[in-house]
């Protein structure tokens, strides 16, 4: 078939659609919304793999975090942060110790309540070295992050998150304000850029200290048996492709470390966040494939309307495709002729179910805020698999009219 | 166009059979009968007598379960469905009591409907069916539906249709049951007209005042041709009636 026929196969079809605007508005319809729905639930689901990626970025993809105890010790659990906790001997032992580490960080956690004025509130606390924003960086909307000298010292300042700004300063400007913590009083230096919540709690309830500070005003009595504990430590490592090596040479060190005999379990955790994610993605994901189980369904249930639609068509217009073949249409040509509807009748179905689905997204993100994200290979799909449809969906009618024995079908009343 | 006198039509014991439920239907009992380039004939018979099939036949809609036809020298009974296309493409024009035209499209698109098929790409369609609309008298309304047409006019529009590829043989059927008698008489002095210039014309009716109009009488009753002739009107000089 050459090109001109086809165009001209094509201006018949559309012809024919014209002929029937109605019908041919119901049969797409079915196109329509399920082209809609594919292109909502992918946005959905890509928009929450995004997220995941961003929360993913947040955390660090090339941190490792080190944290004392283990799932089991002697068959018995006792969870992440049991155990006897680490020194700064110990971190400072990983770092030189380990080579491709960058940079490293304790973190001493614990509860406190705070007090500004007649506001009080209940946070957490954090006790970290100034090289937390290397390790994980988190950037401030104002103010300063705490040097290396306010780690030495001791320094009393606090940098806290935007839900503490919220509760105890109204959402003003709480930088150079006076704070106590757990009644001792901590200048707020600088504010935490908004983060949200990261699946398990919000994480701009959050007051960062330097860890000295954390460890002989806040939190240290829980680690009294370590005068110098660092708690858990989250180090960054150069680049991906050593992420299993570090963490091999970390657990080898840190068994020497702990003194723990071959043979004996770990009695210290490690997990890098890439590791969470992956897990986190993959629980996601069945929830993404039950979307797209439905979207597809409902396109398969758009074709079979199709279908039904272009058989009634076909019986319809049996005398006009008795004289199509009277004057010359070859069974070829009947057949191109109603696929080239069905195509038709698809493809501005899948265009139209296209904007509509990109109009629902769009309203999802401007107006409810949800994470969604349409990818080229999204809007791609939707057109091809509705031209699909269209041909698997029209072939059985297209086959109907070709084989339609042209003398009963110019008799047809 | 042919140098001799080649027949343009040549039936020889045409034979069809058809099986409805547990009966063998005998539509054709072995017909033969040549047309000649330019002949106007009529084939006439009561329901039943095997005209239709026989009509479907030289129209290259049907093929003979025995027996040959040859239609321009191309021999029918062996044709695929595609060939078979082919052939009523180029060497047949069809018209019908119905008229069969496409609502809704202009009489041009109609008319310019055989050339879609034709497998070749014409630049100059517009002209030529718009040529066949003014010579069927409707040069002033190629724009207009069939449903902006009286009945004649459309049969009109039909006829310019089956022109249209310029065919070398015009079947009709019944071309004028649709039409009221003033009408049909036009339509029937189209016809002669086109016979004139030189067309070859096969038109199936039961009315022997339309079946007066042609040269040859053709008369069918249980699937044989019972009866073969030159008509009352038919001028002496067409001789050419090889039964």
């Amino acid at each position: 078939m050459k090109s001109h026929e086809l165009w001209e196969f094509f201006k018949v079809a559309l012809q024919a659609i014209k002929l029937h605007r109605l019908r041919s508005a119901l049969t797409a319809l079915g196109i329509i919304i399920g082209v809609a729905s594919v292109i909502v639930m992918a946005a959905i689901g890509n928009g929450a793999s995004k997220q995941l990626q961003q929360q993913m970025a947040s955390m660090g993809t090339r941190v490792i975090n080190v944290m004392p105890g283990a799932m089991r010790i002697g068959g018995r659990s006792t969870g992440f942060g049991g155990g006897a906790p680490f020194s700064q001997k110990d971190m400072n032992a990983l770092v030189s110790g380990v080579p491709g580490i960058v940079a490293a960080t304790g973190s001493l956690d614990g509860s406190v309540s705070l007090v500004y004025g007649a506001a009080n509130w209940s946070s957490n606390v954090s006790g970290v070295h100034a090289e937390f924003q290397d390790v994980r960086p988190w950037p401030l909307i104002s103010g300063r992050w705490f040097t290396a000298d306010d780690v030495t010292r001791g320094a009393k300042v606090a940098v806290v998150g935007t839900a503490v700004v919220r509760e105890l300063f109204a959402g003003g400007d709480p930088v150079g304000e006076t704070v106590r913590i757990n009644n001792i009083p901590f200048e707020v230096i600088g504010v935490l850029s908004s983060r949200g919540s990261n699946g398990f709690r919000d994480q701009d309830d959050q007051v960062l200290v330097p860890i000295t500070t954390a460890r002989s005003r806040l939190v240290g009595r829980r680690y009294a048996t370590v005068p110098d504990a660092v708690g858990s430590i989250a180090v960054r490592v150069a680049d991906d492709a050593s992420m299993d090596q570090v963490q091999e040479e970390l657990t080898t060190l840190m068994r020497k470390l702990r003194r723990i005999n071959a043979g004996e379990d770990d009695n210290f955790t490690i997990r890098n966040f890439a590791e969470l994610v992956a897990n986190a993605d993959a629980a996601q994901s069945v929830v993404r494939y039950l979307l797209a189980t439905t979207a597809a369904m409902s396109l398969v249930v758009g074709g079979i309307g199709i279908m039904n639609i272009m058989l009634v068509s076909v019986t319809e217009r049996t005398r006009e495709i008795g004289l199509r073949m009277a004057v010359g249409a070859r069974p070829v040509d009947v057949m191109t002729q109603f696929l080239t509807e069905a195509i038709i009748l698809c493809l501005s179905g899948g265009l139209v179910g296209l904007l509509i689905g990109v109009g629902i997204t769009v309203t999802l993100s401007v107006f409810f805020k949800w994470t969604v994200a349409i990818g080229a290979g999204t809007v791609l799909m939707a057109i091809l698999v509705s031209a699909g449809v269209g041909i698997i969906f029209g072939f059985m009618p297209a086959r109907r009219a070709s084989h339609l024995n042209p003398i009963e079908a110019l008799r047809y009343e | 166009m042919d140098a001799g006198p080649q027949p343009l039509i040549v039936a020889r014991d045409l034979v069809k059979t058809y099986v409805l439920g547990d009966q063998t239907v005998h539509a054709l009992r072995g017909v033969s009968f040549q047309v000649m380039p330019g002949e106007f004939v009529a084939i006439m018979g009561p329901s039943g007598s095997g005209k239709s099939t026989l009509m479907n036949m030289i129209g290259a809609l049907d093929q003979p379960t025995s027996g040959t036809l040859s239609i321009d020298g191309a021999e029918i009974s062996r044709m695929e469905a595609a060939e078979l296309a082919d052939l009523r493409n180029r060497t047949i024009g069809f018209v019908f009591q119905q008229f069969n035209l496409l609502r809704r499209t202009s009489a041009l698109d109609n008319v310019k409907l055989p050339l879609l098929y034709s497998r070749r790409r014409r630049t100059d369609a517009d002209a030529v069916a718009r040529d066949k609309l003014t010579l069927v008298g409707l040069g002033d309304r190629i724009g207009h539906q069939p449903s902006q047409l009286s009945g004649g006019q459309q049969q009109r529009v039909a006829i310019a249709r089956a022109l249209v590829n310029s065919p070398r043989l015009v079947l009709a059927d019944e071309p004028t049951g649709a039409l009221d008698t003033q009408t049909s008489a036009e339509i029937m002095a189209l016809l002669e007209r086109l016979n004139a210039e030189g067309l070859t014309i096969i038109i199936v009716t039961h009315e022997p005042d339309i079946a007066a109009h042609a040269r040859r009488l053709i008369r069918v009753r249980d699937g044989r041709i019972v009866e073969d002739r030159a008509t009352a009107g038919a001028p002496v000089t067409h001789g050419v009636h090889a039964a």
